[in-house]
């Protein structure tokens, strides 16, 4: 920090350029994003809500759990909090209770629904991870590629253009549900938007005084692009990464629930409802539960996303 | 005006043509052979070259396509592999449940959104401005299908108000329709709300700082009239223009709240044509909602001319 600040002393009154570098420029404004992201209500809550939610991910085998894939005759459709038994793989009986009740193959819901958290979330961020490569990847090249600009402005039209549940389904169902198709199928129509948001950055971050200075010094354009217009690009990113990540939660909890996502026997909220639909009448709670669990995960990514445009895109917090 | 609807006819062409491509490709490059699965799996090789040939798959992807799109523009969309109709006899069966769910849902969420958006606005800060933003956020968190149990649980089951399930056609009257309808509309509305009393509050709060409100107001007219004729009517293009961009989520919850409700519509056809892995259906529904889309969106353009006199094509 001292490096930023005028030399202080005698012995030279020159300012030391070496040291106000553009590195030491960012680290400055990156400490004071934090501390606003920090002090934002919003960001906060979400943050809270979803630290809460990857600890119990993490934590799953510990919170009163057994192997969500286990199953027991004598214990189907039990109601929350009732004790039943379960039998483990190794052919032992145990008692155990079932807090969230349990499905019409005598599966713990709890369990099921304790270990889709970590289901949704690897979703989610892998969602928003492979979104934002692409789009970045994409808007670059526009931004940058005069040739391909029109004819990939074109495909992003047409893709933006058909209902991104559509598209997901489609895929999905086209190439049989895992985790990465879920993931892909989910990613692809997420893409236009980041690439539209990415190329316009470029596009308005180029014709900058700096960028002008660099180009006109001979710099590089991959330096240009590395050390000028990517940095620029993050925050809006992030704030953008954050609504895919919510997005692609809820798009793999509705392909699941609609039976073409994620395989049945993986635990995920979707599949958890999807197998209460037909006992709904009887046994709410088997749709009621995972309902809770994702509607409050993509609530808190939500709101951690109106905190972050808040504090860190103003611009776009302005756009309403 | 009429240069610039044809202009912008013109513009929506490439977009419905890139589409077309995409949809094509989608289906046609992924792995697994539609003939197989046509034929069933007790079916033999011959048997399934035969098929294949029949449904000219064993031509190049470029001359496929150029077949498919050839078709497509007499609007024959194929035949439908599981159902073994013409697929457009197929989506005109099914067109009347989707419609009369958009139709009643889009009406519901303007006539609910709209007027809680201004009056958020207009009570800026207040506890029903915050109630309203508080109502939009979790509109757009809570998934159709968890909002559609919730109201099913607590309106069909707890209340017994209404049913639970199932769709009656306007043809066996208007009573049964509407009655079978509400929920559904209910349900699908949320999200929609949600995003249209957003804009509008955002929307109207910028016109409640211009001049010509506050004149309005020194003039003596009536709060209800300075919000609807001043304030209303000057942000009506941002409403207007999030209504069409707000179709694409009215699709994809339509998927959804059909396959919840029982509904015989287009939503439930995509799903069920998708597990049966129909190609031409699943192609022509996406084609259409696409295109739905394109023209909505196109219509909305068309219409800034009556909500704003200023522009001028």
């Amino acid at each position: 920090m001292s490096s930023s600040t005028p030399a202080s002393g005698t012995e030279s009154a020159r300012p030391d350029f070496e040291s106000l570098s553009v590195e030491a420029a960012s680290v400055v404004t990156q400490r004071t994003a934090w501390q606003r992201v920090k002090a934002n209500v919003s960001a906060r809550i979400g943050g809270g809500v979803i630290t809460l939610l990857v600890l119990i991910s993490l934590l799953a085998p510990w919170l009163g759990t057994v192997d969500p894939s286990l199953f027991d005759p004598a214990s189907r459709d039990l109601r929350p909090g009732e004790v039943g038994e379960i039998t483990t793989l190794e052919g032992e009986t145990l008692k155990h209770r079932f807090l969230m009740g349990s499905d019409s193959f005598g599966r713990d819901i709890h369990s099921r629904v304790i270990y889709g958290t970590q289901v949704s979330l690897i979703v989610g961020v892998a969602t928003a991870v492979l979104a934002l490569t692409l789009g970045v990847v994409l808007g670059l090249l526009s931004g940058y590629v005069r040739w391909l600009d029109g004819i990939l402005m074109r495909v992003m039209d047409g893709l933006m253009a058909i209902p991104a549940i559509l598209i997901a389904i489609a895929l999905v169902a086209m190439w049989r549900g895992s985790l990465l198709t879920v993931v892909v199928a989910i990613a692809i129509p997420e893409i236009p938007r980041v690439t539209r948001l990415v190329r316009s950055l470029v596009l308005s971050i180029r014709e900058e005084p700096y960028v002008e200075a660099a180009i006109s010094l001979g710099t590089p354009t991959w330096k240009i692009m590395g050390r000028h217009i990517l940095p620029n690009t993050v925050a809006p990113l992030v704030v953008q990464g954050t609504f895919i990540c919510a997005s692609g939660i809820l798009t793999e909890a509705i392909l699941s629930f609609l039976g073409v996502g994620l395989p049945p026997d993986i635990p995920t909220w979707g599949n958890v409802m999807a197998e209460g639909r037909a006992q709904f009448n009887q046994y709410p709670h088997n749709i009621f539960f995972p309902g809770i669990f994702l509607a409050l995960t993509v609530l808190a990514v939500n709101i951690l996303g109106d905190g972050l445009r808040d504090t860190l895109d103003p611009k776009m917090a302005k756009r309403g | 005006m009429l240069s610039f609807l044809f202009r912008r006819l013109l513009a929506t062409l490439p977009v419905l043509g890139v589409v077309a491509v995409l949809v094509f490709l989608m289906l046609r490059l992924t792995p697994g052979d539609p003939a197989a699965v046509l034929a069933g799996d007790q079916a033999t090789t011959e048997q399934i070259a035969m098929i294949r040939a029949n449904l000219g798959l064993d031509r190049s992807i470029p001359e496929q396509f150029v077949i498919w799109l050839g078709h497509l523009l007499q609007g024959d969309l194929g035949q439908s592999y599981y159902y073994k109709l013409p697929v457009t006899e197929l989506i005109a069966q099914r067109l009347e449940p989707t419609l009369s769910l958009a139709v009643v849902t889009i009406t519901l969420a303007v006539l609910i959104a709209v007027p809680l958006g201004v009056v958020a606005a207009w009570r800026f800060g207040g506890w029903l401005d915050r109630g309203v933003m508080a109502f939009s956020v979790m509109g757009f968190s809570v998934p159709v299908f968890v909002s559609a149990y919730l109201l099913i649980w607590l309106v069909s089951l707890k209340l017994g108000w209404l049913p639970v399930q199932g769709y009656k056609r306007l043809s066996e009257g208007l009573g049964p329709w509407l009655y079978h309808l509400t929920l559904p509309a209910i349900t699908l509305s949320l999200i929609y709300i949600a995003l249209i009393a957003r804009v509008t509050r955002a929307s109207v709060l910028e016109t409640l700082g211009e001049d010509y409100i506050r004149t309005a107001r020194a003039k003596g007219l009536p709060e209800v009239l300075v919000l609807r004729r001043h304030a209303l009517a000057n942000a009506a293009v941002p409403i207007i223009t999030v209504i069409g961009i707000g179709v694409a989520l009215l699709i994809g919850g339509v998927v959804v709240t059909e396959s919840v409700y029982a509904i015989p519509g287009l939503g439930r056809l995509t799903v069920d044509a998708v597990l049966a892995r129909d190609f031409p259906t699943v192609q022509g529904v996406i084609l259409l909602f696409s295109f739905v889309y394109v023209l909505v969106n196109l219509l909305v353009d068309l219409s800034y001319v009556f909500f704003d006199p200023r522009i001028r094509y």
